[in-house]
């Protein structure tokens, strides 16, 4: 059978030490049995590592930062659409989610598809929702409260116990012993995501995660969970291993069929000593780990994209218990024109392979 | 030979961290006219600073948020706020669109009078009622929203003494999710408080109860709090109708729609987060329909919206007077707008945008006013194409709050034009002279004397 | 007045500086200017020239004309002792 020809286009090719799921999202389809793939990169900064890769982007574009709005984003992709034909975008960062949910009819209309969480969605499992988001779906969550000013900091003693985890309304999670370095992450914070700054209660016991995938009708087409086994300082895994674990997938497939999610999915939990399942972040998205689940037999980022083509998917009915991923850094050689090519003009073919001396 | 157009020499720095505006073709739009009228031209003829109202937005605005709730409940009535903005030729917009006055002084109370309103068409919020005032309004058929048990005493005093029976709601408070909570205007309806003021209001014989009020906060991000607020008062109307076989006129949702303005410290920009009228008129009118009133006896919807009808409406326009470099190499641009007449640059990252074409560069750039204090803040930091002095620029959406909270500091307040749907242009408000602040003060006798 | 002599420029408008590895972009007229310092042509020369070829007053130009060098000295661009 001859593979159907896709032109995909991907955010996140930032594969740093806090890597974005771009590069491996890429990968994992272009491996697919179904497409031949030609890959258009959107970057925000000009030294996200996947723009320079070889075999991840065949080119790659600059585009506004979510905080510039719908339209600068549409413009600028109206522009880049009348030189490629982008068939379907996965945006991979939280931030900018809803900027791209928002812009998704007229992308439809463009002719870009995208297979995205609903606004409801998308709000409802944010993380200063998610008390009540834990009380309406029936799951453990932590106690959790938005604060917005130094006075908030100061009462959190009423009630919360210490250490407690203070987070940023997309990325970052610190986690704080006293007052004093509530301050000091709230300031940094703050200053990156905006407000509210969120305080959750410490729930001790081992962090482990799911990679999951809806249909929009309550299905879930893959999950597979995983225990990372090496953490950076940032919290990413480094080194992670599939688990056999019917309750982590039972407390997946109850979420995504009560709220009918649709997309992709990263799952964070905590699996406290007394076996409870406590959920800490419902992340939007693929998540970067995800090519654990492609070589555990489950490429969800293929499936999403059939999906967004509207092509019948059939539900991955196994994973492989056990499988392994290593994460591993490696330098690449640049030349100078392709940067100084990217920053005045924003657009930029990577090398056509890796370069050694 | 033709000059080519000069724009100042620039370089920047460029870091993988930054946004990389460069290459991009993202220019910064300029706002060359208003509703076809020419930003210089304004200001040649005007002055500047100079605020200008397009009553064309106004209008379609109002229509807007009209048609949002109208289309969804059967009686809806608008009344105009007028803290948010009282110049007169503002509320008379939108009087004819047909909006009732909801003022919370005597002083609007007067200027609502003053602008053909009926008393019957005043909503007279607020926790300072003078009694002077609360008799005009008994007087004059108002609708008074008690704020607390010593309003309502003094009311039932008033009622007594002038024998009739004030036309009255009560404002409620209470917990819809959302913090900062507003609980410190009105009756409280978690703990029974609003529940108790309604009782002595039935028992009590002296009143003619109309309606409910709740006005839970302003610039609310979600409609979700509307809906349990819509529910949370259909359930005390509820309870009247239960209890008492007395069916309100009205129920009164406030204001607070955000305007599409964005918030300091959002990441997201207002223009995309921003509910529309039709997403808070789905959230509060289905929760209405949905509660346990009976259809027959469904109230008036009131909406006092402020902000979200008039801040699109509204344009201050400006003059570069100087660019500066700060010791650290960052520019700053200095303009003759200051934080004394954007009083809402204190909550807003207001866009600015220059009145004429530029190119694509720009810089990271502070903004400051002209006032010699350090406050003077109009945007910490904005990317903003390179203006000289002299150019013009144009800040948008400020026409909530600002023509209202502006002082009289240091330099005086500048003439305020409307444009007329055919894109006439109308003094509504003169600018101020020395004349017009000595007017009001007194020079005591002993410090009239000349010195030689 | 010249810029520090190993400095690179391309057209397009991109400065790249081996010394400190710093990368800089430029306007057109930035270019311009950064070109004829390459060239060692002095400040009165250059701007000169420009006033010659673009619409600007003398004042203005030379204003802005010296805000852009204060620039180059804060990016450390310009070769010492001027
Ligand atoms: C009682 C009342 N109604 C209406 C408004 C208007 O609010 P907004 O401009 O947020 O719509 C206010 C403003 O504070 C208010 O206090």
């Amino acid at each position: 059978m001859s593979k159907i020809k896709l032109k995909l286009a991907a955010t996140g090719l930032n594969n740093t030490d806090n890597p974005g799921p771009g590069v491996p999202v890429i990968r994992s389809i272009r491996e697919s049995g179904t497409f031949s793939m030609e890959v258009v990169g959107l970057a925000y900064e000009t030294l996200e590592p996947g723009i320079y890769m070889p075999g991840i982007t065949d080119r790659t574009y600059m585009i506004p930062y979510p905080s510039d709005g719908v339209e600068a984003l549409l413009e600028r992709l109206e522009y880049i659409q009348s030189k490629e034909k982008i068939d379907v975008l996965i945006p991979n960062f939280d931030a900018e989610l809803y900027t791209f949910m928002k812009s998704s009819d007229r992308l439809e209309k463009m002719g870009v598809r995208t297979f995205l969480p609903t606004l409801s969605q998308l709000e409802e499992r944010h993380k200063s929702n998610l008390p009540r988001f834990g009380k309406k779906y029936d799951v453990l969550v932590p106690k959790s409260k938005d604060i917005l000013s130094y006075q908030d900091i100061e009462k959190l003693r009423e009630e919360f116990e210490y250490p407690l985890m203070v987070k940023g309304k997309f990325y970052d999670a610190y986690l704080a012993y006293n007052e004093e370095q509530v301050r000091m992450h709230y300031n940094k914070i703050s200053a990156k995501w905006g407000l509210p700054v969120i305080i959750q209660e410490f729930i001790r016991g081992t962090e482990v995660n799911v990679v999951a995938l809806g249909d929009g009708t309550g299905q879930t087409v893959g999950a597979v969970p995983m225990r990372k086994q090496y953490i950076t300082d940032k919290g990413k895994a480094w080194g992670g291993i599939t688990l056999d674990d019917p309750a982590m997938m039972e407390l997946t497939r109850h979420i995504i069929s009560k709220t009918h999610w649709r997309g992709g999915m990263e799952l964070e939990l905590i699996k406290t000593t007394r076996n409870e399942l406590y959920v800490i972040e419902i992340n939007p998205r693929i998540p970067a780990w995800v090519y654990l689940a492609v070589g555990a037999g489950q490429n969800l980022p293929e499936a999403l994209v059939k999906l967004a083509l509207g092509m019948e998917v059939k539900p991955f009915r196994r994973y492989d218990v056990g499988k392994m991923f290593v994460r591993y850094s490696y330098d690449m050689i640049v030349d100078l024109p392709r940067f100084e090519q990217l920053s005045t003009l924003g657009e930029v073919e990577p090398e056509k392979s890796f370069k050694s001396i | 030979m033709e000059k080519i157009a000069f724009e100042r020499p620039f370089i920047k720095k460029l870091s993988a961290g930054m946004p990389s505006k460069f290459g991009m073709k993202t220019e910064i739009k300029p706002v060359t006219h208003i509703d076809d009228v020419a930003v210089e031209e304004l200001i040649q003829k005007y002055g500047s600073p100079l605020f200008v109202i397009s009553e064309k937005t106004m209008r379609e605005t109002y229509q807007e948020a009209y048609r949002a709730f109208s289309t969804r409940y059967p009686k809806v009535q608008f009344a105009w706020s007028y803290k948010t903005n009282y110049l007169d030729a503002v509320c008379r917009v939108f009087h004819q669109e047909g909006s009732w006055a909801e003022v919370v002084s005597g002083f609007e109370f007067d200027k609502a009078l003053a602008n053909g309103i009926p008393g019957n068409k005043i909503l007279f919020n607020g926790p300072d009622k003078p009694e002077e005032y609360l008799k005009k309004a008994i007087e004059q058929k108002a609708y008074i929203h008690i704020d607390h048990f010593d309003e309502l005493y003094t009311l039932k005093q008033l009622a007594a003494t002038l024998k009739t029976r004030p036309r009255v709601a009560i404002r409620v408070n209470m917990d819809v999710g959302i913090y900062p909570k507003w609980d410190r205007f009105g009756f409280n309806y978690e703990n029974g408080e609003a529940w108790d003021a309604l009782n002595r209001i039935m028992i009590s014989e002296s009143f003619e109860l109309e309606g409910l009020h709740a006005h839970i906060g302003t610039y609310m991000m979600t409609t979700e709090a509307y809906g349990i607020a819509a529910a949370k008062l259909a359930d005390l109307a509820t309870g009247l109708e239960r209890k008492y076989g007395h069916v309100i006129k009205y129920i009164d949702m406030g204001g607070g729609f955000a305007s599409k303005n964005t918030l300091k410290g959002a990441y997201l920009p207002g223009t995309d987060t921003a509910p529309s009228f039709d997403e808070y008129a789905e959230a509060i009118t289905s929760a209405l329909i949905n509660s346990g009133i009976k259809p027959e006896n469904l109230p008036m919807l009131i909406l006092e919206t402020g902000r979200a009808l008039i801040d699109d409406a509204g344009y201050l326009l400006g003059t570069v007077i100087a660019n500066k470099r700060l010791s650290s190499g960052y520019r700053s641009t200095i303009v003759d707008v200051g934080v004394n007449l954007l009083f809402t640059s204190f909550w807003y990252e207001h866009q600015i945008s220059p009145a004429r074409p530029t190119t694509q560069h720009t810089e990271e750039t502070a903004v400051f006013g002209p006032l010699c204090m350090n406050i003077d803040v109009i945007r910490e930091s904005m990317v903003f194409p390179l203006l000289k002095t002299g150019d013009r620029f144009v800040i948008s959406r400020i026409g909530a709050y600002n023509m209202t909270q502006w002082m009289q500091f240091i330099t005086l307040r500048p003439n305020v034009v409307m444009i007329d749907p055919e894109s006439k242009v109308h003094l509504i408000r003169e600018k101020e002279s020395l004349e017009t602040i000595r007017q009001q003060e007194r020079i005591p006798g002993h410090l009239q004397a000349k010195k030689q | 007045m010249s810029l520090r002599k190993n400095i690179a420029v391309s057209d397009s408008g991109f400065v790249f500086d081996p010394s400190s590895g710093e990368s800089y972009s430029l306007n057109p007229i930035g270019t311009e200017i950064v070109k004829l310092l390459q060239q060692g042509r002095s400040n009165e020369d250059i701007i000169r020239d420009l006033t010659g070829k673009y619409d600007v007053d003398d004042a203005t130009l030379e204003r802005y004309y010296y805000d852009f060098i204060g620039m180059l000295k804060q990016f450390n661009l310009l070769e010492n002792g001027e």
